[in-house]
């Protein structure tokens, strides 16, 4: 099994996400932004960090990377693809997500350990997970403002879109505390929050359990790996 | 060498922090007459020769598809720059 990582210039969480790909056990396959092909990727991860420095808004100018035009069409097949925080924020600039992130309410850059509600547990990377299940994986951003018309906020809820909810503390504004979001058909999800920063204990979130014990994001990864062997 | 105006703004009903943050900081400079601050962008993009009809399409295309995110943003203004309204 093999997930793309693909790097941008200023994405900081490349490394991250395929050592997270490998702890779940699979193989990851490093992409370049320049790219005009997956390679052998089975699924596609875009990761976090800064691309282009926010410029203009964030993922504004990474949703038009000429790889952005494979993973569009690779999506559209049904590929697996998860966005992870400015990852999410090229798959809303480049349409394969609905709803737009702007500057966090309070104006701050915000890192904590989140705590989040998993509300869709049919997609290809949440499948692992029970519904309703309140998971922590780290939250790292200054733009993660979740918005939308109210139109298709009552649309993303009615059909089931919302992945993850904001538990306990909403950090940065989002409109009905929304930390993440499906496509129509499940194979897409974006979030905020970094699930690779959750992989491996003595790295990870502090648990009841122990310090730094928490491994929630490595089933994100292992999820995604089941459901390409089912295809 | 003509240059287009283009002007961006966070969408009207949606909160802009950025601007928040600017009205905060004047009302603690004594400032106390404003109520509100929204903040937005302004590009501005050069041509070379006249500013056709062709050009400013492409520029309109361009600030819609581009300089702005529809689902956060409009546009709220395409000018060439010596003040007539495109």
């Amino acid at each position: 099994m093999k997930i793309g990582v693909v790097t941008f210039p200023g994405s900081l969480d490349d490394r991250d996400a395929a050592r997270a790909v490998r702890l779940a056990g699979a193989e990851p396959v490093m992409l370049w932004h320049a790219d005009h092909s997956l390679g052998d990727a089975q699924a596609i991860i875009l990761p976090g960090g800064f691309s282009y420095g926010d410029y203009l808004r964030a993922g504004a100018i990474a949703s038009h990377a000429p790889i952005m035009a494979e993973i569009v069409q690779a999506a559209e097949r049904g590929m697996p693809v998860l966005g992870i925080c400015n990852g999410f924020q090229m798959l809303t600039e480049a349409h394969l997500l609905p709803g737009g992130l702007i500057r966090n309410a309070n104006g701050t850059f915000i890192r904590r350990d989140q705590a989040l509600r998993v509300t869709n547990n049919d997609t290809a990377w949440t499948h692992l997970f029970e519904r309703d299940e309140e998971i922590v994986i780290p939250l790292k951003n200054g733009e993660g403002g979740f918005i939308a018309s109210d139109e298709e906020l009552d649309r993303l809820e009615g059909e089931g879109r919302v992945v993850f909810r904001y538990e306990g503390v909403n950090p940065n504004g989002s409109l009905r505390d929304i930390a993440g979001v499906t496509n129509a058909r499940g194979n897409v999800v974006g979030l905020m929050p970094h699930p690779e920063h959750a992989v491996e204990a003595g790295f990870g979130p502090d648990t009841t359990a122990a310090m730094r014990s928490g491994t929630d994001g490595l089933r994100f990864f292992a999820g995604a790996i089941e459901a390409m062997q089912a295809v | 060498m003509s240059t287009i105006v283009v002007e961006v703004m966070p969408k009207a009903e949606l909160l802009d922090p950025q601007g928040k943050a600017v009205v905060g900081a004047l009302s603690r400079l004594g400032h106390t007459a404003i109520n509100d601050v929204r903040v937005g962008k302004r590009f501005e993009i050069t041509v070379d020769g006249e500013v056709t009809d062709a050009v400013l399409d492409d520029v309109r295309t361009i600030a819609t598809e581009i300089l702005s995110n529809q689902v956060i943003e409009d546009v709220v203004g395409i000018h060439v720059a010596d003040g007539v309204d495109a």
